[in-house]
């Protein structure tokens, strides 16, 4: 249990702010010398030296404002985003919780999106055909699996998403607040179904607004504010020093 | 490092087909009823008001448009193929060139769906495939598809950094395909124009094309150009796209 999954060294990310080119190739050549120099200055720093490890089994929780970098860390940990400073080391296969509808096509049915889904997440397709009837099964959608997405509300597509990642087999799991559109009786499925996962040894990441949650389900809370770690610690302290200073 | 490419990309290619062909039930009729529509206009516009000389001049036309649909489909739709899968793109990792991939893959399939078509004009002209179309058909698809892709990946990944690229792309689609002998064939181009075509990495392509389908010849002088051209072209965008792709998921 105590060996480190996930791994976070003196990791610092600054975005380019990219106002130079959002006018598009004609401001830029307009504006050259001016944009050539907006390249190099401006930089956003979302992240400043951020030290941290995740075990394997442990479900740790980031908490934190809107915009502080949770996302940015989970896009870290995934591997789409790339530090500027420092290094990410990460074992394991990941999976990561799409955001409504991303991996979706509306024009498609559940089903067919539950086929697009686990293969871009990483399962083959005769490995999707094996789990499809559990997917359905556990999304609870009924026959609106065989009616284009289109047609779906955001609970469902929630539903939808939830399930796909709920038969991966995953190892490390990074849920970026998903689970809060479902209704109660899927939340409460969604909760089951991560304890679950906690009991046979899957990392998650779980990052949340909702504290309730939060306390629920992580072993460990991380606390990003002003660019880096504020709070390390058992849900209930962190969580209880969060919601002071609110 | 991951087992699955093949899976994904056959998915992916599923998911264009169908999402094409779904919304619409006459979709295979509306991809050939395109390059169709335009033949029927040229040949309107050329053949019968300004008296062009030429035989067989709807056939000569629809061998060289539906190689250069294909072409420019790709090509038009790039710009959207990242900005369309934001979403994944942000949070999973997987190679970034499977979605323009599949996308030319499918435009390849189209086109190849649409060759019974120029078999049929070439019977109402009373003439017939050649034996020579077993090799020389695979053979432009690869340099066809190797020019395709390269330009689309370049034309995918800059548009996610200029997104008014997509403007200019299809202007110049529009631009090369007159100056690309479709419509007209490279023997009528004055000679102090003609060493220009060469400069053009569509001509001998689209030129191959139509000697292949109308005398079932391939020309090893253009083949060779055009080969090279795919070559360099593909080279060029996977360049591009290698040096933006990780920026991706920032830009996005």
């Amino acid at each position: 249990m105590n060996q480190p999954v996930i791994i976070f060294d003196n990791v610092s990310k600054s975005y380019p702010l990219y106002h130079h080119i959002t006018g598009g190739i004609k401001n830029f050549l307009f504006h050259l010398p001016k944009a050539l120099s907006s390249i190099k200055n401006s930089r956003y720093e979302v992240l400043k030296d951020v030290s941290f490890e995740t075990y394997k089994g442990e479900t740790l929780g980031i908490i934190g404002k809107n915009g502080v970098g949770k996302s940015t860390t989970l896009g870290l940990i995934a591997g789409v985003l790339k530090p500027s400073k420092g290094k990410v080391v990460v074992r394991g296969r990941i999976s990561p919780l799409l955001e409504l509808g991303g991996g979706f096509h509306p024009e498609l049915t559940g089903k067919e999106n539950i086929m697009l889904n686990g293969v871009l997440l990483g399962l083959t397709r005769n490995q999707v055909k094996s789990k499809m009837d559990e997917i359905i099964e556990f999304s609870g959608l009924g026959d609106f699996i065989y009616q284009p997405i289109r047609t779906y509300s955001s609970g469902m597509y929630a539903r939808l998403g939830f399930s796909v990642i709920a038969h991966l087999d995953p190892e490390i799991l990074l849920i970026d607040e998903v689970l809060a559109v479902g209704d109660m009786e899927f939340q409460k499925k969604c909760l089951d179904k991560m304890t679950g996962f906690k009991k046979s040894g899957v990392t998650m990441v779980f990052v949340s607004h909702s504290m309730e949650d939060v306390e629920k389900i992580c072993d460990r809370v991380i606390w990003i504010d002003n660019q880096s770690i504020r709070m390390t610690g058992s849900p209930k302290d962190v969580v209880l020093n969060y919601s002071n200073l609110n | 490092m991951r087992h699955n490419i093949i899976d994904l990309v056959i998915v992916l290619t599923q998911k264009e087909m169908k999402v094409r062909y779904k919304s619409s039930f006459l979709g295979y009729f509306w991809s050939i009823a395109n390059p169709l529509a335009f033949a029927f206009v040229f040949f309107i516009a050329f053949k019968i008001v300004m008296k062009i000389e030429m035989e067989s001049y709807a056939l000569f036309l629809i061998a060289g448009l539906f190689p250069w649909q294909w072409f420019s489909n790709s090509v038009n739709i790039s710009p959207m193929v990242f900005l369309g899968n934001a979403s994944i793109i942000k949070k999973v990792n997987f190679p970034r060139n499977i979605i323009p991939f599949t996308i030319v893959l499918q435009d390849m399939i189209h086109f190849i769906l649409s060759i019974p078509v120029i078999v049929l004009f070439l019977f109402i002209y009373q003439k017939s495939p050649s034996l020579s179309w077993l090799y020389g058909i695979p053979l432009l698809l690869i340099i066809q598809f190797l020019i395709t892709f390269g330009v689309s990946l370049a034309v995918s990944s800059v548009n996610l950094f200029f997104r008014d690229l997509e403007r200019l792309t299809s202007i110049f689609t529009t631009l090369f395909f007159y100056f690309t002998p479709i419509i007209y064939p490279e023997t009528m181009i004055p000679e102090t124009y003609k060493p220009f075509i060469n400069f053009n990495p569509l001509a001998p392509l689209v030129i191959s094309w139509r000697n292949l389908f109308l005398k079932g010849t391939l020309e090893p002088f253009y083949l060779f150009i055009s080969f090279f051209y795919s070559i360099l072209v593909f080279v060029l965008g996977y360049q591009v796209y290698r040096k933006l792709s990780w920026r991706f998921a920032e830009i996005l």
